[in-house]
């Protein structure tokens, strides 16, 4: 049953004895307000010339000062335009579709704007091709209004016009043609058939061009083994929905794994279905987000993976691999293969190994599977960068070969490990150009910059897939004098044509195929010919070679180097960095450590006591971690050490994305640069670690407080008991005594409060399914955007004034209870302790990991609501819990009395604040604030509204048509912004509605149901498929 | 049959009346036509692109007949073939034709077949007629005299008035003197004043009083000072100048346009919204001055309306002379009026088109208003009252059916307000 789980937050916990954890069981506010060291003071207060009476004196004047200040009003301005554009109206939302392509996220979105601002992006709906927009792809559109942006060309520090630009990199290239220097572009992964077409027409022109693609966290394996294996340079295209059993060996498909965007896929068959839910065995060594998700997870080293993926090729296609592994993970895999063989096509084997051969041996095992979720005819395109092109070419460099590089969307100065190499190679060509939004490490290094568009102000076509495009479209016009990098290419082949123009042709002749552009465009999406051929998967099988097992052999006999070893990888939050001037994602919480505006060294428990590095408490709750001085091959870096439960012992992690410092605000510039260890561009690294002095500050969210003893607060099962046992075994409802009988909660004689009639009009609920839910946070920036949430910055969150409206809470839990234990050790005799004993230490081996999304509940029977003293907070009919922010005066007594904590208070001015220099802090930055939506201001406390102002933008609109509203059409930015459809919105006086269906279901169940507070949030308990083989 | 019989029989009265017609056009072009009928006629079918004395869309008419005789040799005849069909005459390779049609952007005058040459004779001698000057100085001059005039008899009452009350003071005084003097002379004595506390000091000294005044006091300064609070913020009748004199008296009320002609977004959107001067130039394009009658009313309140409607040429970048636009535009900077704070969300679209309430229930009479003001207080009570007693317009709204009759039946009333509907929830507005 699940209500013996102990649940817990942070290894802090689990030691009983911690004065900390007491103190904050204890104390609502752990730092006290510090009157008594004020007026403790003595000698101070004597010193001062202020008396009391003066003081009063100058309370009274300021006060009457300011009121007579506020008596006259300020004289507003309105400027109609000139000539209004016909699809602007003011104060409505226009939507366009488009696509991101920056090289690192690729996904069709469509933005909102209003007076012509973008200022949200959402789904399309249209779009089905590669999953939903992620966390950063939600911020993007912050990016766009950064001020910090090249607003012009520029040579070395000083602006130039374009046409000089045109002019001297023209000349330079036309003297460079056909000599024995080489023209090179670097890009990113364009995946773009027009760029294509167009950097061709470039090499037609300047003979000796070499173009490089880099990708700054390299895919170079799992393109090299593809292309060797099916002839095609491109990403195996898995569906998850297909697939029933799937067994993945480090790869972390749900954050950035070969591209992302599978995470729509897994999660429609996490859901039990008639009984019936995929099973998920994840083997990985970092504790990732698809560990979290997964149903069984096996943490072991990167070098045991290896074996791991070539014993499972023998057990599952045969034949015979050296390499032996300990006993446990031994198993894992046996039954992990077991359970593939069974599933056969239903089964799926992916693997994030950075080795041909890995990669290989997955495609091999999954092309003997017959594995349904492959789809050969449509392999994914967004990655195409080579690694032994980029060393070629930083070898060439530094040789003096190049003699001009043109770069676009890359910032190698920052990406590479072997930086300084290049910086000496770029010293030596003879014409550099960066087309870039920044100024970064790489673009003030190169002779020209060349003033990048963000991808909102840009066009371009994207083919993800093979055979499925999608365009780029501008939302806005240029802010600055920028222009894009084929623009500049068209230019400097001598065509006159707009890039725009040149896209619409190359389309006509190549993609369309007799389909209208316009459409496309209205689209953003277009499924060519190719992707609608129907490739037959039961033939994959047949027509491959028996797979010989070289592959699955020459991975087996990597021998385990000593020392540690180094898996680096990607945040959720922060990708490979792009975006790190972005507050929104770096106030974004880690899904897993919860810790904001960092990146850390990821230790396990063992070795940390092993090595004397740790992490403590603070009095406030905050989280102190020591530092280490890691090793590469002779590159050492220092990083704080943050303790991950789940991490495999012998191994660490770090990752990308942190550590930059040009093109950044001071307050973003955090972290440590992984990529300086990212050698060979292998993401597995055997380091030496070493204790360092100093203790770092942590800013993590959820450690502040404890669970109080409600451990209750999620709700789990197996699907194995949610199959067979009744409800009430594995979802009950909470009894109370009524008249010495219990009785639920949730029935009306128990409780304090008169029900009322909410069966007339709207009745919200939001509905959060923890199987579906993966925790990956484009919820949390859906909601930054949509809601104007404030970035109150890393020593704030540190004191747990975080203003996230919306959190994702992750929870640990050991297998086994901590009751359970100590009955184990009391009835354990003898030497069998010893085993025993061992075993119980690995609480924080291996816990298991769940989700929990967290907002305001909107209770119905509120306890925030009851004691506001002025009534500021109060209950519409609809079920909001609606928030009053010109009424509110501060007391934060609801915050105090909601148990759901959910309620955030403006600590300050978060706006036009120069303390707090964020986006809100810039007439920029403020560009991008919705409307709707008021900017609160200092000393009220706010929450999560149920985006009322979409709720009754529906009604409006509704009201306007004189229709009555369908089912789908409420909805909440979270609840858009999930595309694992882990959240549904609606009206359950609706009786047909989807959310009315979801609350009579049997896994239902109110977040804290004892205290009776009847949330309109419903969430549903999470099922693990426990099924061995 | 029948139908061929009628047929026939409408073809020849149609005939009839041509011949009819034609005879009394030719009897009447004899004579010169009547400038009155022309002018009617000239405002119904020329005034859209034609002005006598300025150019528009189409050339000034003033003495056209003449001028294209003296100057292009050109009779009428070929005046009546260009007004009938301008195209044919331009296809036909004619000179002049095809001068005037390039001269104006290429765009052919709208052909006018219906206009007999009698009309268009009539429309000629209205072009005819002299230019009469505008009686402009005529209305301002009289104003002048009879202001001091009034002015003078007011003052002169006055004065009077207060002579008149030096004189009796001054004659009081003599009289009471003169019979002290006669008692004095007649040894009279004049008894002796008791002397008795001043009243201010009586007044003083009575603590209970001074007690009671003290509290009246401060109750009133608490009242006035509780009203000046009050009104911080509320801005009803506030009436900034704005840079450009627009009059909604003129435009809503004399010419009667509809709200939401110029202010269109007030039907689907939060905001009202300004009117683009796009839209301004839809009208202002061929309105370049004002009526005669408005220019006086203009002046009598010291607004010189042609001069409002240059200020709106320049800000659009629109070059009157030479009819196109120069591109060289200003924004107004209108001095906004209506000012909600930012935390309440109001929603025009709701009230205008939802519930169809009339623009005048908040903002007043606006086509009343020379200079626009607030009208309402916009305070939070002012629209709670509102909501308190307005029904909710249910009339075609299938969004309302359901839940409309639910209700209704609930608190046992025919016809819900919008309070009742939800109106007065928190988050109805402030979010």
């Amino acid at each position: 049953m699940s209500s013996n789980k102990k649940y817990w937050k942070s290894v802090e916990e689990l030691n009983e004895n911690s004065s900390i954890v007491e103190a904050l069981k204890q104390n609502e506010f752990v730092d006290q307000i510090p009157t008594d060291e004020f007026l403790g003071d003595k000698e101070s207060l004597e010193a001062t010339s202020t008396t009391r009476r003066d003081f009063l004196k100058y309370v009274g004047f300021s006060t009457a000062a300011a009121s007579l200040a506020a008596c006259e009003g300020p004289v507003v301005k309105s400027i109609p335009y000139i000539v209004q554009p016909q699809e602007i109206i003011p104060g409505v939302a226009n939507y366009y579709a488009t696509t991101i392509a920056d090289g690192f996220d690729f996904a069709s979105v469509l933005v909102k704007t209003r007076e012509g601002r973008p200022i949200k992006i959402e789904n399309n709906a249209l779009a089905t091709t590669k999953g939903s927009a992620n966390a950063r792809v939600n911020a993007s559109v912050l990016g766009l209004y950064d001020s910090l942006r090249v607003q012009g060309p520029k040579k070395g520090e000083e602006s130039i016009s374009w046409d000089v630009l045109d002019a001297e990199v023209g000349q330079k290239l036309t003297s460079l043609s056909g000599g024995s220097k080489e023209i090179v572009l670097l890009t990113q992964t364009f995946a773009s058939p027009s760029t294509s077409k167009l950097i061709s027409e470039f090499k037609e022109k300047y003979s000796n061009v070499r173009h490089v693609v880099y990708d700054a966290i390299s895919e170079s394996a799992a393109l090299d083994a593809y292309q060797s294996k099916y002839g095609e340079r491109a990403l195996a295209n898995y569906d998850f929905s297909k697939a029933m059993t799937i067994v993945s060996v480090g790869a972390d498909f749900l954050g950035d794994w070969q591209g992302g965007g599978f995470d729509s896929g897994y999660s429609k068959n996490r859901v039990p279905d008639h009984g019936k839910m995929s099973r998920h065995i994840q083997f990985e060594s970092n504790m990732s987000l698809t560990g979290a998700n997964a149903d069984k997870r096996v943490p072991l080293t990167p070098s045991e993976q290896k074996i791991v993926l070539a014993k499972l090729h023998s057990y599952v296609v045969g034949g015979s691999v050296p390499g032996s592994l300990p006993e446990h993970i031994e198993k894992a895999v046996n039954n992990a293969a077991t359970q593939l063989k069974k599933a056969g096509s239903e089964g799926l084997v992916v693997t994030g190994i950075q080795d041909v051969n890995a990669q290989t041996v997955a495609l091999e095992i999954n092309a003997f599977l017959g594995s349904k979720a492959f789809d050969k005819a449509t392999p994914i395109k967004i990655r195409q960068g080579s690694d032994a092109a980029v060393s070629a070419l930083v070898a060439d460099m530094k040789a003096g070969k190049i003699g001009a590089i043109i770069m676009s969307g890359v910032n190698p100065l920052y990406t590479l490990p072997n930086a300084s190499d290049f910086a000496e190679g770029l010293n030596k060509t003879e014409l550099s150009v960066a087309f870039s939004t920044k100024v970064d490490e790489t673009s003030s290094r190169t002779q020209y910059v060349a003033a990048a568009p963000h991808y909102l102000e840009s066009w371009g076509d994207v083919e993800i897939k093979k055979g499925h495009y999608a365009l780029i479209q501008p939302a806005i016009r240029p802010l600055f004098n920028t222009r894009q990098f084929q623009d500049a290419l068209l230019k400097w082949t001598g065509n006159d044509v707009s890039y725009h123009d040149y896209i619409k042709d190359a389309w006509g002749t190549s993609v369309l195929g007799g389909s209208s552009f316009n459409q496309a465009l209205h689209d953003g999406v277009f499924v060519g010919a190719i992707a609608t051929e129907t490739v037959d998967t039961s033939n994959v099988e047949a027509s491959e070679e028996t797979p010989s097992g070289n592959a699955a052999n020459a991975l087996a006999a990597t021998t385990k180097n000593s020392g540690l070893e180094l898996t680096l990888y990607s945040k959720v939050g922060m990708g490979d960095g792009q975006q790190a001037n972005n507050p929104w994602l770096q106030e974004f919480p880690d899904p897993i450590t919860r810790a904001s505006w960092d990146n850390y060294l990821t230790i396990s428990k063992a070795d940390a006591d092993e090595k004397g590095l740790m992490n403590k408490h603070v009095a406030n709750g905050a989280l102190n971690g020591s530092y280490a001085n890691i090793t590469v091959n002779g590159t050492t870096i220092k990083v704080p050490v943050m303790i991950q439960p789940g991490q495999a012992r012998g191994t660490l992690g770090l990752s990308f994305g942190y550590g930059r410092t040009a093109g950044l605000k001071e307050e973003m510039q955090t972290g440590v640069n992984a990529y300086a260890l990212y050698q060979n561009f292998n993401t597995v690294q055997n380091v030496t670690i070493e204790p360092a002095s100093g203790e770092h500050e942590f800013a993590s969210v959820q450690l502040h407080n404890t669970l109080m003893g409600r451990g209750d607060i999620i709700k789990e099962t197996t699907l194995e008991i949610f199959n067979t046992k009744d409800k009430k075994h594995w979802n009950a409802i909470p009894m109370v005594s009524l008249d010495h009988v219990e009785t639920p909660v949730t029935s009306p004689e128990v409780d304090l409060w008169e029900e009322f009639d909410r069966s007339i009009g709207h009745h919200f609920n939001l509905s959060i399914d923890l199987n579906s839910c993966t925790g990956c946070g484009a919820c949390v920036i859906a909601c930054h955007a949509e809601n104007n949430v404030p970035v109150v910055g890393k020593t704030e969150v540190r004191r747990s004034r975080d203003m996230h409206w919306l959190r994702i809470d992750r929870y640990y839990s050991s297998e086994e209870t901590f009751e359970g234990d100590d009955e184990r050790k009391e009835s354990t005799k003898g030497l069998d302790i010893i085993g025993a004993l061992r075993e119980m230490e690995s609480a924080a081996e291996n816990p298991q990991v769940a989700f929990q999304p967290v907002m305001c509940q909107h209770c119905n029977h509120a306890p925030c609501e009851t004691v506001c003293p002025v009534a500021a907070t109060s209950h519409g009919r609809q079920g909001q819990n609606q928030m009053a922010y010109n009424r509110c005066v501060g007391t934060r007594y609801c915050a105090n009395n909601c148990p759901y904590k959910v309620r955030r208070f403006n600590w300050f001015l978060y706006n036009g604040n120069d303390e707090f220099d964020y986006h809100m802090n810039d007439d920029l930055g403020r560009m991008v604030l919705n409307p709707d939506v008021v900017v609160r201001s200092r000393g009220v406390m706010e929450k999560c509204s149920m985006c009322i102002q979409k709720t009754q933008k529906t009604i409006l609109d509704a009201k306007r048509d004189g229709r009555e509203i369908k089912d789908g059409e409420f909805q909440t930015a979270c609840s858009a912004a999930c595309g694992n459809g882990a959240m549904v919105f609606g009206d359950i006086n609706d009786k047909e509605s989807k959310v009315a269906k979801l609350k009579e279901d049997n896994r239902m169940y109110h977040l804290l149901e004892s205290v009776g507070t009847k949330p309109n949030v419903i969430y549903h308990t999470k099922v693990r498929n426990n099924t061995e083989a | 049959m029948r139908k061929v019989f009628h047929r026939k029989l409408s073809k020849s009265i149609l005939r009839l009346g041509l011949i009819i017609l034609l005879a009394f056009t030719t009897s009447l072009s004899a004579q010169g036509g009547d400038p009155t009928k022309g002018k009617s006629l000239f405002n119904a079918n020329c005034a859209a692109c034609h002005q006598l004395d300025k150019k528009m869309t189409g050339p000034a008419l003033r003495n056209v007949e003449s001028r294209l005789a003296d100057e292009q040799g050109l009779d009428k005849a070929w005046i009546y073939a260009w007004i009938r069909n301008s195209a044919g005459v331009i296809k036909s390779g004619d000179a002049y034709a095809n001068k005037i049609y390039n001269e104006y952007g290429g765009a052919a005058m709208t052909a006018m077949p219906q206009l007999s040459d009698e009309d268009i004779d009539n429309i000629l001698a209205y072009t005819a007629e002299v230019k009469v000057e505008a009686p402009a100085a005529a209305v301002g001059a009289p104003a002048p005299g009879a202001v001091p005039a009034n002015g003078i008899s007011n003052e002169l009452i006055l004065g009077a008035l207060a002579i008149l009350f030096i004189l009796l003071a001054a004659g009081l005084f003599v009289v009471n003197k003169t019979l002290r003097r006669f008692a004095s002379a007649q040894n009279i004595e004049l008894p002796e004043e008791t002397k008795r506390t001043p009243l201010w000091q009586a007044f003083v000294k009575n603590q209970f009083l001074m007690l009671i005044t003290a509290i009246f006091f401060l109750l009133a300064s608490a009242y006035f000072v509780y009203g000046y609070f009050m009104q911080i913020g509320i801005d009803q009748g506030y009436e900034p100048v704005q840079p450009i004199q627009y009059s909604h008296r003129i435009h809503a009320g004399d010419n009667g346009i509809d709200c939401k002609y110029c202010h269109s977004s007030a039907r689907v959107s939060k905001h009202s919204g300004i009117p683009s001067l796009n839209v301004c130039m839809n009208c202002h394009k061929s309105i370049y001055e004002v009526a005669p009658a408005t220019l006086a009313e203009g002046a009598a309140i010291g607004v010189d309306y042609n001069a409002e409607i240059k200020k709106l040429y320049k800000a659009a970048g629109w070059d009157d002379a030479e009819q196109k636009y120069t591109g060289n535009s200003q924004p107004v900077k209108w001095v906004r009026i209506h000012n909600l704070p930012d935390f309440v969300y109001f929603n025009h679209s709701q009230h205008v088109t939802v519930a169809g309430i009339e623009c005048q229930t908040c903002h007043g009479p606006v086509q009343e208003m020379e200079v626009m003001y607030q009208f309402a207080p916009l305070t939070m009570g002012w629209c709670i009252d509102c909501h308190r007693t307005t029904d909710v317009n249910i009339k075609d709204n299938a969004y309302y059916t359901k839940i409309h009759a639910a209700l209704s039946k609930k608190y046992g009333v025919d016809k819900l307000t919008a309070a009742q509907m939800g109106g007065l929830e928190c988050g109805k507005c402030h979010y």
